[in-house]
């Protein structure tokens, strides 16, 4: 294949739009968290060390931390620090921030990607059997129950829910860990806190997209041919309907890693979330930086890989964007 | 979007009525809350410090014995108000930076959208989080750090709408006419947006409010010591453990207005507030068909077909009776709207649910229908009758290979294993003249003729007796449609399947069929050899549709004579003759009695009380002789 024709590509056009737009997405991150500690009210330094702490020791910590060097070399240097994996000291606890990142990302990846995962392991086919239970207007009363369910459940906060199911399932009947990373059953409450709003939202999404595919023209075939139900709705309607729902259920991932924050203090979970929340309450900054850092470049990194993953299951969608 | 319900079906739908009383709720406690637990929240009793429920305290009491119940109802203000506010701006600064899409030039207009594209690509709590962050915490940063992060998504949507607005004579006419930009925003883009956004903002509100009550959960937002819903969360958490009443009783506000506006917003969008079903016809008794005749393929007698509609049942198919011989090839004419797709789709078990077909007998190859369980009738009929649609486009599985859609009914029905499968397909494929290198490709990948020829080789995977082509041809250009046709003929020739070929196309059809049915408003009018089409057609809406088609030697000054009027309207059916109105022969009976179909001699049957004389110079004839066009 000649350059001209790779340069032309559809995958090639896909992948280097999708890139330009992670690098652009890419500085507003980096940016923001950089402006963040120089935007906050007061002085961040003299806040995080107290009202007692001496002169000496404040202009000390603002000089370490290069905060009375002029803006552009601040910001060269900030990018050089994030270069050598340098994400800065905690004014609290005086360790580097990278070490906290270290120990706690996998936390919050694992509980943001398995809720993700059972989300879509739920909606995809309760979405499915709502729609073929419901379509063509059957069983009215199934739908109004339904939507009535789902909608009720797509308003649950997660973080509410999060303490409800401690004080129900961990503390009432004290059938699960209610906190910290303990064993596998650890995992059930924050894994459900975060995926029962995602998964009520996503499957009415899934059964809308499966009522589409359900009235086709090949779904008459798969009737003409007398299929059985079974190999109509799991073999033709089945796959059609997923690519449709991932593109909406993608959208979701990243609003589930930002739910982590309240969901991990709930939880006391060891991730990202909580280090935040934490930092937050002590006015920690440098922590807070670099967490708005590590949080807002997963949100980028789990859309292009949701992104990436739609267009190697339906080229034809990436074709077309491009 | 749908816009909102009615009142009428809004008040019919107990949904709504929760909502609006969730609603109402919640307004008499925000403007009630403080004044009349306003006290008694803020009243602290050292005897009483940090108790569970009781008699006096329903949901205990805080750290300072101060009652929960009444703080958990004073915060009702607070928590909606702030809420609503950062709603409000978000709103109204997102619908500003979007409508305003409409109204800018292009260059403009693409960096806003790419500004919006760039924030959207970040969830609105981190966003939300961030922002409360650098106002420092306190409310009033909480509120303007939710409206922020609120204006992206508000900012998208108004784009969306604004940009259907802006395509609109409406707008075009407006900007010519010299209006300026702020005006037309204000005149032209915004009233027309409001229904949806609307919508949206009722949404929003719910999500603002948990956000919200998000930050001060974290300490972000509302400062001690004033209150909201998330901060008495926040102070009861560490409880949670030894009481969880206490701990959990401002998450149940939260939740409590959180559902609210999702109910609100699912009855405004009238997802709920549906009309009731619309009414079924009677199911008809099963009733055992009519007497066999021999050596039929299909026998068809008075089959009916009964649609309900929102305006009325409608009896799209009325009293229709067919039957083909086998190695027959027999057309089906009509206009669009006649029921001939109707009657394939009836005879095939293939109409929706709330169709109710009736006949007095359906036989596939002798066999009756009526009297087969589901299975035995779903057996006979996959391996009877094979059906090709209209549009090969639209009905092969885009996500399935050629093979799997190729093979499944054999191996199912057949009880074929996969290889043999395989090698039916190839020899399927050969049949229909295409290559079996195409059994891995996917419908994309083919020209929509080839699609028709894997819909037709799919077809012969079961060796049917019977093949209904439903316009089969109908999507294709005029030479791929040529070849279909030959390609059906020389099957039924090598295969004796019967062909039941339907069309618009009375040109077509009498190029290559044996027998054409005519068909008009859900009844066959006549029924005669192709050859005696041009000449011997008896019907007054038979002879029209000769004489509408056009052919090479066609004045092209003088316009395409067609068959003048409409068909009647199937809701308000007339006692006379259907084609009456439109009849250049009609007389006074036509009116009065409809005509039924009956034999002019053995081959020829026709529906009417005056049937036109054969004749012998009738300028058509010639050119229906030519062949189809």
């Amino acid at each position: 294949m000649s350059v001209a024709r790779l340069l032309r590509h559809p995958w090639t056009v896909f992948l280097g739009r999708r890139t330009a737009r992670l690098v652009l997405s890419l500085g507003v991150v980096l940016t923001a968290s950089f402006a963040m500690i120089r935007l906050v009210p007061g002085d961040p330094v003299r806040a995080a060390l107290g009202v007692d702490a001496s002169p000496a020791l404040v202009a000390a910590r603002r000089h370490q931390l290069g905060l009375d060097a002029p803006f552009p070399s601040q910001y060269r240097h900030y990018l050089d620090g994030l270069v050598h994996g340098d994400l800065g000291t905690s004014l609290v606890t005086g360790t580097p921030v990278a070490e906290l990142v270290r120990t706690r990302l996998p936390a919050t990846l694992e509980i943001a990607g398995l809720a993700f995962l059972l989300t879509l392991a739920v909606a995809l086919p309760c979405g499915l059997l709502a729609a073929v239970r419901t379509r063509d207007g059957r069983h009215p009363r199934s739908e109004l129950v339904f939507t009535t369910v789902t909608a009720g459940l797509a308003g649950v906060p997660d973080f509410v829910l999060a303490a409800g199911l401690t004080a129900l399932l961990a503390v009432g009947l004290q059938l699960l860990p209610v906190a910290g990373t303990g064993g596998a059953g650890a995992f059930v409450l924050p894994v459900l806190a975060l995926s029962v709003a995602p998964t009520a939202v996503l499957v009415r999404i899934v059964r809308v997209e499966a009522l589409k595919v359900l009235a086709e023209d090949y779904m008459r075939t798969a009737r003409a041919k007398r299929l059985p139900p079974a190999r109509r709705y799991l073999r033709h309607a089945a796959p059609n309907t997923a690519t449709a729902a991932l593109t909406v259920a993608g959208g979701l991932l990243p609003a589930m890693i930002a739910g982590t924050v309240l969901v991990e203090k709930v939880f006391a979970w060891p991730g990202i979330g909580s280090a935040m929340a934490q930092s937050v309450v002590s006015q920690d900054y440098p922590v807070v930086q670099a967490m708005v850092l590590i949080l807002g470049t997963t949100v980028l990194l789990a859309s292009l890989l949701v992104d990436l993953l739609l267009a190697v299951l339906d080229p034809r969608s990436t074709i077309r964007e491009s | 979007m749908p816009l909102p319900a009615g009142p009428t079906r809004y008040l019919r739908s107990p949904m709504a009525w929760a909502a609006t009383a969730m609603l109402a709720s919640l307004v008499v406690l925000a403007l009630a809350g403080p004044l009349v637990w306003g006290a008694a929240a803020d009243r602290p009793d050292p005897s009483v410090v940090l108790q569970g429920p009781s008699g006096a305290h329903p949901f205990g009491t805080d750290n300072l014995g101060r009652d929960l119940l009444a703080r958990v109802l004073a915060a009702t203000r607070p928590s909606l108000l702030l809420a609503l506010a950062a709603t409000a701006i978000g709103a109204g600064a997102g619908v500003l930076l979007g409508a305003s899409t409409a109204v800018v030039g292009p260059r403009a207009r693409r960096l806003l959208a790419a500004l919006i594209n760039l924030l959207l690509a970040f969830p609105a709590l981190l966003v939300a989080l961030f922002l409360a962050v650098v106002f420092g915490a306190g409310a009033g940063g909480a509120v303007l750090a939710i409206a922020v992060a609120g204006v992206p998504g508000f900012a998208r949507l108004a784009q969306t709408l604004a940009a259907a607005v802006a395509g609109t004579d409406h707008l075009a006419s407006a900007r010519v006419l010299g209006l300026r930009r702020h005006r037309l925003l204000w005149r032209h883009v915004l009233p027309n947006i409001a229904e949806p956004l609307l919508l949206s903002v009722t949404t929003a509100a719910g999500t603002s409010l948990v956000a919200l009550s998000g930050l001060s959960f974290l300490g972000l937002g509302v400062q001690p010591p004033g209150y909201d819903w998330g901060r008495l969360l926040n102070q009861g958490l560490d409880r949670i453990y030894a009481q969880p009443l206490p701990a959990l009783a401002p998450g149940l506000a939260i939740l409590y207005a959180a559902v609210t506006f999702q109910l609100l917003g699912e009855v405004l969008a009238g997802g709920v507030a549906r009309r009731g079903p619309a009414s079924r016809p009677p199911r008809p008794p099963v009733v055992s068909s009519g007497p066999a005749e021999e050596g039929l393929v299909l026998q068809v007698e008075d089959l009916g077909v009964e649609l309900p509609t929102p305006e009325g049942v409608i009896r799209p198919v009325r009293g229709v009776s067919l039957s083909l011989r086998p190695g027959e090839i027999v057309g089906l004419v009509g206009e669009s709207g006649s029921g001939k797709s109707l009657t394939a789709l009836a005879i095939a078990g293939l109409l929706p649910e709330r169709a109710r077909v009736s006949h007095r007998t359906l036989r596939l190859l002798g066999a009756d229908l009526a009297a087969m369980t589901p299975r035995q009738r779903d057996h006979h009929l996959a391996t009877g009758l094979a059906m090709v649609f209209q549009n090969p486009a639209s009905a092969l599985n885009p996500s399935l290979r050629i093979s799997t859609q190729l093979t499944e009914a054999a191996r199912v029905h057949l009880g074929m294993r996969h290889a043999e499968a395989l090698r039916e397909a190839s020899e399927a494929l050969r049949r229909v003249a295409l290559p079996p290198s195409l059994l891995r490709a996917r419908p994309h990948q083919l020209s929509g003729g080839q699609r028709q020829r894997v819909m037709i080789a799919s077809g012969l995977m079961v060796r049917p007796d019977l093949i209904i082509a439903d316009e089969p041809t109908t999507a294709l250009d005029v030479t791929v449609q040529r070849q279909i046709t030959e390609l059906l003929s020389g099957l039924r020739r090598d295969t004796s399947a019967a062909v039941l070929f339907i069309s618009h196309d009375i040109a077509l059809v009498s190029g290559f069929c044996e027998r054409v049915l005519v068909m008009y408003a859900g009844a066959i009018v006549e029924a005669l050899p192709a050859d005696r089409l041009a000449t011997a057609a008896r019907h007054p809406y038979t002879r029209a549709l000769v004489a509408s088609v056009p052919d090479l030697t066609a004045d092209r000054d003088r316009p395409l004579p067609t068959v003048a009027g409409a068909p009647p309207d199937p809701l308000a059916p007339a006692p006379g003759c259907p084609f009456e109105p439109r009849c250049p022969h009609r007389r006074e009976r036509c009116a009065r009695e409809a005509p039924p179909l009956e034999d002019l001699d053995a081959v020829q049957r026709v529906a009417c009380w005056y049937p036109l004389p054969v004749t012998t110079d009738d300028p058509a004839a010639d050119r229906m002789e030519a062949g189809p066009s």
